[in-house]
């Protein structure tokens, strides 16, 4: 058997999928539910048991305490950082929470921090690829957006590292995008991908050539995207409910999840029609009822999706390039589903952007695209190389609590910088550097990403060591850095305090618990689905005993599926998945004429007048298929 | 650094200036080129060279970028980590710091201020107030940047700053003055054509500073330091002119 291929996975802020490359193409793989779309929200059910996706949807109305929706929004990020987002998003965070400290996310009586939460997700679209290819996943690209600092990336990957994944690259969201599209792109291009998604926007420029794929610049805003507009749209309900109802619904999480429900369909329909109605029932029998035309809504939503043109034109300028010499634009992401975004994106650039692959999976695509570059070499990727950028400069704090840049933003990475320090003091062994990332002068105005103690400098006169930092960030986008002393020679030892994340021995804390509480590893699960699948079939050649077509058989094809029947019982009781798998798979064959002869019998009964249900066909061993598996039929595996 | 003499596919035609020695790959123990291993394939250790020599370049400031671009897309296909992804740890090491090196050094190179900065350093000239370098250089050490007024721009950037100051104020009353942002926009392309001129000058420094790299006369040693110093003149005017554009751009706006 062929190792199962790495996959590619699009972590978003509303849904999340995972995508390979089945041949030359990308493909999403679909959940147990069929869906491509896993929505990224995490629940703890009834029992204590943590459900994803769809299955925690309806906690978000049921119980909203024991529910959370778009945690990426929280990824790498620091209590002081999100104070705006807790009056629109109603996460509740734990109580003894300290300034500085990793979020942690009350669900009903437990806590986790984001990347925790952003690990069942992940974890979940893992199964769904196992239970694809009948096999362990260990392997995945997982997109962030190009925008999202060290710590959201950081937090990201250790995200990955709590599901069981080695994430053998984080890929900047537009540029997966931008490789889907080029998959059958030969020419040479400069391209432009405008990505709204739920929860963020990216604006990046590349330019292809031969295969390469060249991120020239990005831009974009961690916190725009659909929320946004839902957000106001859900004030403006919870306004109109209070004044015309004198109903004041802001503190009832139910109202405000029902109202947000059918905000989103609401929006949604607007995308298609001219007018849209909501309903909501209220608490006292009461219901909000309100039309609203696409025109109010468009101009709702204006001053959300003006806040993209600041970056694109950044973005365009420091590519050096004007609109006209962008030869095709690219949208990606929900939102861009909304005609007015689409029209925006039409005047920016001067040309009817490209929208043949569904925004919704097209960042997963080429996820799986980027996978397969790294695991792989198809035929069909094998010439592609993709060369991204550093969305933010990075900086080192320096006298007066300005910024020094090391590493410019739009850089292409790996990139790294080299700098030189020494002490102040006579005899002085330590030297702290604090690290920041963003484009303003003063360190306060940025992005603080770590403070690095340089140890056990040897003690000299001040001024005499010579301390070498090397800062280098990685194709991940991730900094990473090396210090020693050059008259010494001595590699120095170096201190990391991240400001907003979680050390190596937490997230293998939480690596460790997360397996402890996992329901079972992929190998037990496998053994539970045979037998789950064994037991069905022996309860329908149950009821095939006690039908008239039992009788109808030879006795020596009786007594094969008597021996049959007791080999497939003995090795039930084992824990080897693949011996179940081949004893059912003997029954099975071996009950194929008692299968067709209920088939008979049960066409002959119908004629008579009989009903189907009564022959028992659709639980013969042979026609509905009990190896079916779970995709066609809820529950059965 | 190890690079080999002769022509070979990645496109580097001339040896690094230093002494240039042919290594073995590490892996199949085929003579290889500097930074991959022509026979298998393999990334080979990174070792520390400059920006010039890692291209296999001289150290010309004329420099051909398409050539350059080609170059740097062919070293990528073998050096970066994407390529490697699925070597041994230690490969997937060197595969990270020569990426970077490639990606630091074609940054440097491709951008003509940025090369003859880097140049000048290489060349161990520190450069004054004004260069990016400059004002980071003073941000790391705290101390106030100095401003050294060009002095053939002394007076017109006089009379700048006071419109300037003027124009700010009208912008923030709200109150514009369209005289004064005509004067502004005339400014503005007088800077323009200023600093057109000084790239000229720079070309032609640069064109001074290859025919010293090139000659073996050791007369033209002497040209060396003023051709240096020529630059660096150039380079500081350039920075302060880009300066007074940027704040013209920023009222103007």
């Amino acid at each position: 058997m062929n190792a199962p291929p790495i996959v590619g996975i699009d972590l978003g802020t509303t849904n999340s999928l995972v995508a390979y490359m089945e041949g030359d193409r990308p493909v999403v793989i679909p959940g147990e539910d069929g869906s491509n779309l896993l929505p990224s929200v995490v629940a703890l059910d009834e029992r204590g048991q943590i459900v994803v996706g769809n299955a925690a949807h309806r906690h978000l109305i049921e119980a909203p305490d024991r529910a959370v929706y778009s945690v990426k929004r929280l990824m790498g990020r620091g209590i002081e950082d999100i104070r705006d987002e807790l009056s629109l998003f109603p996460f509740r965070l734990a109580d003894d929470l300290l300034a500085g400290e990793v979020l942690r996310i009350k669900l009903g009586d437990k806590t986790f921090t984001p990347p925790e939460i952003s690990a069942f997700i992940l974890r979940q679209l893992k199964r769904n690829a196992e239970r694809y290819f009948d096999s362990t996943v260990t392997k995945a690209v997982i997109t962030v957006p190009a925008y999202f600092n060290d710590a959201q990336r950081q937090a990201t990957k250790d995200a990955g590292r709590m599901a069981g994944l080695e994430v053998l690259r984080l890929v900047n969201e537009p540029t997966a995008a931008a490789l889907a599209y080029g998959l059958d792109k030969k020419d040479a291009a400069t391209v432009a991908v405008y990505d709204l998604g739920g929860g963020t926007f990216d604006i990046s420029i590349l330019k292809l050539h031969e295969g390469i794929f060249e991120v020239i610049a990005t831009n974009g805003d961690t916190h725009l995207g659909g929320d946004d507009i839902d957000n106001r749209l859900i004030a403006i309900a919870l306004d109109d409910i209070r004044g015309d109802l004198g109903i004041d619904a802001r503190r009832n999480a139910e109202v405000v999840q029902a109202i947000r429900k059918s905000r989103i369909d609401a929006k949604i329909a607007l995308s298609s029609s001219d007018a849209a109605t909501l309903d909501v029932a209220l608490p006292n029998g009461k219901r909000y009822q309100r039309e609203i035309t696409r025109a109010q809504f468009e101009q709702l939503i204006q001053p959300i999706i003006d806040r993209t043109v600041g970056p694109v034109k950044q973005a365009m300028k420091d590519a050096g390039l004007s609109t006209r010499q962008i030869d095709e634009a690219v949208l990606v992401g929900g939102s861009t589903r909304i005609p007015r975004v689409r029209q925006l994106v039409e005047e920016l650039f001067q040309r009817k952007p490209h929208r043949d692959l569904n925004p919704d999976e097209v960042v997963a695509l080429g996820a799986a695209v980027q996978a397969n570059i790294l695991g792989g070499r198809s035929e069909a990727t094998k010439e592609m190389l993709l060369l991204d950028i550093t969305p933010l400069s990075l900086g080192i704090e320096a006298l007066g609590g300005v910024v020094a840049k090391i590493i410019h933003r739009n850089s292409t990475i790996p990139a790294s910088a080299t700098e030189h320090f020494t002490t102040g003091v006579e005899g002085q062994t330590n030297v702290a550097i604090h690290v920041l990332q963003g484009e303003r002068e003063l360190a306060e105005d940025c992005r603080s990403l770590a403070r690095f103690d340089l140890k056990s400098i040897p003690p000299m006169p001040a001024g005499l060591p010579r301390i070498e930092v090397k800062f280098l960030i990685d194709a991940n986008g991730i900094l990473h850095v090396s210090a020693r002393e050059l008259r010494s020679g001595k590699q120095a030892d170096i201190q990391v305090q991240p400001s907003y994340g979680l050390t190596d021995e937490q997230v293998e804390n939480m690596l460790l618990s997360s397996f402890d509480n996992a329901e079972e590893d992929f190998r037990k699960r496998q053994v539970i689905e045979a037998r789950n699948e064994a037991e069905t079939i022996l309860s329908a050649l149950e009821k095939g005993r006690r039908n008239s077509a039992w009788d109808q058989l030879t006795s020596r094809e009786r007594g094969s599926i008597d021996k049959q029947e007791a080999a497939l019982r003995a090795v039930m009781q084992e824990d080897e998945c693949q011996a179940i798998r081949s004893a059912i798979d003997v029954l099975n064959s071996g009950t194929m004429r008692l299968a067709e002869l209920m088939m008979d019998s049960a066409v002959g009964w119908a004629l008579k007048g009989k009903s189907m249900e009564t022959a028992d066909v659709g639980e013969g061993p042979a026609s509905p298929h009990p190896l079916a598996k779970a995709e066609i039929e809820k529950g059965s595996g | 650094m190890p690079l080999t003499d002769d022509k070979h596919d990645s496109g580097i035609l001339v040896a690094s200036p230093s002494k240039s020695t042919k290594t073995n790959c590490w892996s199949c123990g085929e003579m290889r080129a500097a930074h991959f291993c022509q026979t298998c394939g393999k990334v080979q250790p990174p070792a520390p060279v400059d920006y010039f020599a890692f291209f296999g370049l001289p150290y010309h400031l004329n420099l051909d970028g398409p050539q350059l671009e080609r170059e740097f897309y062919s070293l990528s296909r073998h050096l970066h980590p994407d390529v490697n992804a699925v070597r041994t740890p230690q490969e997937q090491e060197w595969s990270l710091q020569q990426s970077s090196s490639l990606n630091d050094a074609y940054r440097t190179l491709k951008d003509p201020i940025a090369r003859t900065e880097y140049l000048l350093r290489l060349q161990g000239v520190h450069l004054e107030e004004q260069s990016t370098a400059a004002t980071e250089e003073a941000r790391r050490s705290g101390k106030a940047k100095k401003q050294v007024v060009p002095p053939d721009l002394l007076e017109e950037v006089f009379e700048l700053n006071m419109q300037l100051e003027e124009a700010r104020m009208n912008k923030k009353m709200g109150e514009p003055d369209r005289s004064l942002e005509r004067e502004l926009h005339d400014q503005k392309k007088h800077l323009q054509e200023k600093q057109d001129g000084l790239m000229q000058d720079l070309h032609r420094a640069w064109n001074d500073w290859d025919a010293v790299i090139d000659s073996t006369d050791s007369a033209l040693e002497d040209d060396r330091g003023a051709v240096l110093q020529r630059m660096m003149d150039v380079l500081n005017q350039r920075a302060y002119v880009r300066n007074l554009l940027r704040d013209i751009d920023e009222v103007l706006e």
